[in-house]
């Protein structure tokens, strides 16, 4: 399992290794579950009420299947912790953060004020998505 | 026009400090150029064969004098002096230092325009009609869709790193003067038997190496949720399009693949979730951009006379202007295809002169044409012949608009590193040789790509042109047929290709048949829809 570099919740991490979605759904009470780019997320949903961490694996920052991977997670209503692992990179960070990524682990340390001064780069956004931040049209209109 | 409130300039200036953060790691070594890459590439910038390359984006084909007048400056102070507008209504510059590149956007970004996702697998630029809000026939005016398009689709979360890249057109006419069909995403703004505005969405269309005409997937998306549908149709698209293989990840091939039905099927279903989710601009915002796209005080009781005495003037007027929607104007085109020169280059000095030119005459706006020439929208007809003038006298009164001349070229092998032959010689050769019968000809679409990319739409051609490379040396496939707009179609390719030479001729014998066979009123089109290849091969071949 890999450990979060970047984590943006309280409570405390888990630590069993995820499993693959395949096996998930014989070992019911896994509490960990790791996607890879193919698999589908929505095959994980009628369990989201008890997975505590779910890892989503970018085995290459160009494969983007893991941001629709994680905003219907959350769109479905998983609060657990959603975990970014492989190869994240900096400038992918506020993209995850909107998709509804709450931790990083990415395989290659980032450097930390590079990665936070990406977190805190726009100050608005032009889109719904699944972290909660008000739109832009929001604010016109409020 | 649209104007920046302080929401959209915040974006646009946070970006430029990104980039030139994302340089400096760049620079010092944080950065490999394979992690690079993709983030200049979604800030326009290439590294093309000598230099690097920037596209800078113009937002559905519209821009305000001060801002070409920015383009104009930005040629002379970062590049050799000219620009090149492009098949996307984008201008691109050729010969870019990598360091001074966040300064360019910064200039930009003080005009309010910026170079984002102008390459990358993101949702590009949106293009629309170059007539949008002059022209007699358009529903309404389709660029506020697109700009909230632009505002929708700029750094979106989950569609930032797609299968491929993503294009998207708005029309809002039935003469499609967009390629709309030839888009990832058209949409056509259209009204209901019951005086509603929706949109059709057209999905799956694009050129490259498989060409394919978008299907209809839905007749009438009502407004308040077309932003979702688009939402929808991106979300199948980056789930379920394919990444094992570059050449097809287009969403033309997923559409392809599972059929127009299922991709429809899963794009409907997710729509309705979609539709519990909060994603769509009210109405209001809609609204608020329209408001900002209103038609300009166009004068009333203007005379619709033209003083037609000055030959070349008449000429310049039949060839290059079209009806306006308001009595007493006119919008004119200017060409940027002189006899031999470059297709879609205009100096820095043009740049400047065809701001000052809109200034004056078209209420401030111009438009890039995805045919690489420039509109002026709204011009005064009393005061038409003063335009023509200045733009005749600084070499922008070429009256070949949709003639033979008017070719459509890629940079080709001059300039991209993903080019197998030049295009732009070819061009001009073909220019030169046909120049005095271009007017017998008519109209005549001919389109050059130097690759099988097709960024010269070469596929949409009257006349297409695809250079190749055979065995080492430049070779040029001879395509016919090719439509964009209501008629949509594909060229079809002659047989065997030619040398840089033998091109030029066949593209004259091409001409020559037509002109010995059309019938009263036939274009080229016409005469080869009635023809077909047969004789055409015969006379290239035989």
């Amino acid at each position: 399992m890999a450990e979060a570099q970047f984590r943006f919740r309280d409570d405390e991490p888990v630590g069993d290794p995820g499993v693959t979605v395949d096996a998930f759904g014989d070992q019911s009470n896994a509490a960990a579950v790791r996607l890879e780019p193919g698999d589908e997320a929505r095959d994980l949903l009628p369990h989201i009420a008890r997975i505590r961490l779910i890892e989503i694996n970018f085995p290459v920052y160009g494969d983007g299947r893991g941001y629709t991977a994680a905003r219907v997670l959350r769109e479905a209503g998983y609060t657990g912790e959603l975990r970014a692992v492989g190869d994240v990179l900096v400038d992918q960070l506020t993209f995850m953060r909107r998709c509804g990524f709450d931790a990083f682990a990415p395989e290659v340390p980032l450097d930390p004020a590079d990665a936070q001064a990406a977190f805190d780069r726009y100050p608005e956004v032009y889109q719904t998505a699944a972290d909660g931040r008000i739109p832009i049209w929001a604010k016109r209109h409020g | 026009m649209y104007k920046y409130d302080t929401y959209d300039q915040a974006m646009v200036d946070a970006r430029v400090e990104e980039f030139r953060d994302q340089v400096r790691r760049r620079i010092d070594g944080h950065l490999t150029e394979d992690q690079f890459k993709p983030l200049r590439l979604m800030n326009g910038l290439y590294l093309q064969l000598h230099a690097y390359m920037l596209r800078v984006a113009v937002p559905y084909g519209t821009l305000s004098g001060a801002q070409m007048h920015a383009l104009g400056d930005i040629a002379d102070k970062y590049d050799r002096g000219y620009g090149h507008f492009t098949t996307r209504q984008n201008i691109q510059y050729n010969w870019i230092k990598l360091d001074e590149a966040p300064d360019i956007l910064a200039d930009l970004a003080k005009v309010e325009m910026h170079a984002i996702q102008t390459s990358g697998n993101c949702i590009r630029n949106t293009s629309s009609d170059q007539y949008a809000g002059a022209a007699a026939d358009e529903v309404t005016d389709p660029r506020p869709y697109a700009e909230l398009i632009r505002q929708w689709s700029t750094f979106h979360p989950e569609f930032s790193y797609l299968p491929r890249k993503f294009k998207m057109a708005v029309i809002a006419s039935d003469t499609d003067r967009a390629a709309m069909r030839l888009h990832d995403i058209g949409i056509q703004i259209v009204r209901s038997d019951a005086g509603e505005l929706g949109c059709a969405f057209y999905v799956g269309g694009g050129m490259g190496r498989t060409p394919m005409i978008a299907p209809l997937i839905n007749p009438f998306v009502p407004l308040d949720q077309f932003i979702t549908y688009a939402e929808a149709c991106l979300r199948v698209y980056n789930r379920h399009g394919r990444r094992d293989n570059k050449y097809k990840a287009r969403i033309k091939i997923l559409v392809h693949e599972l059929g127009k039905e299922e991709y429809t099927r899963q794009v409907e279903a997710e729509f309705a979730h979609l539709l519990t989710q909060n994603i769509e601009p009210p109405l209001a915002e809609l609204e608020r951009i329209k408001a900002q796209f209103a038609d300009p005080g166009f004068e009333t009781g203007l005379s619709d006379q033209l003083d037609r005495s000055d030959p070349d003037f008449a000429l310049w007027v039949d060839n290059n202007c079209v009806t306006h929607k308001a009595p007493g104007y006119i919008a004119a085109t200017i060409s940027l295809k002189p006899i031999g020169g470059i297709p879609g280059d205009a100096s820095a000095d043009q740049m400047r002169l065809m701001a000052r030119l809109a200034t004056q005459y078209s209420f401030d706006e111009l438009r890039v044409t995805h045919a690489q020439n420039i509109v002026l929208p709204h011009v005064r007809k009393d005061q038409l012949y003063a335009l023509w003038q200045a733009l005749d006298e600084a070499g922008l009164g070429t009256a070949n608009l949709d003639l033979v001349g008017d070719i459509i070229a890629c940079p080709g092998l001059d300039y991209c590193s993903l080019a197998n032959a030049r295009s732009i010689p070819v061009a001009q050769k073909i220019g030169q040789r046909l120049a005095a019968k271009e007017q017998q000809i008519g109209e005549l679409k001919l389109k050059i790509s130097g690759c099988i990319n097709a960024c010269g739409h070469h596929h949409a051609g009257h006349i297409g042109i695809l250079g190749v490379d055979r065995k080492g040396t430049e070779n040029y496939q001879l395509l016919l047929g090719g439509c964009e707009g209501a008629d949509t179609s594909l060229g079809q390719i002659t047989g065997p290709g030619f040398d840089e030479d033998g091109i030029v001729d066949a593209v004259e014998k091409a001409t020559e048949l037509y002109l010995s066979t059309r019938a009263e009123g036939e274009r080229f089109l016409d005469t080869y829809r009635r023809i077909g290849m047969a004789p055409f091969k015969e006379a290239l071949y035989g």
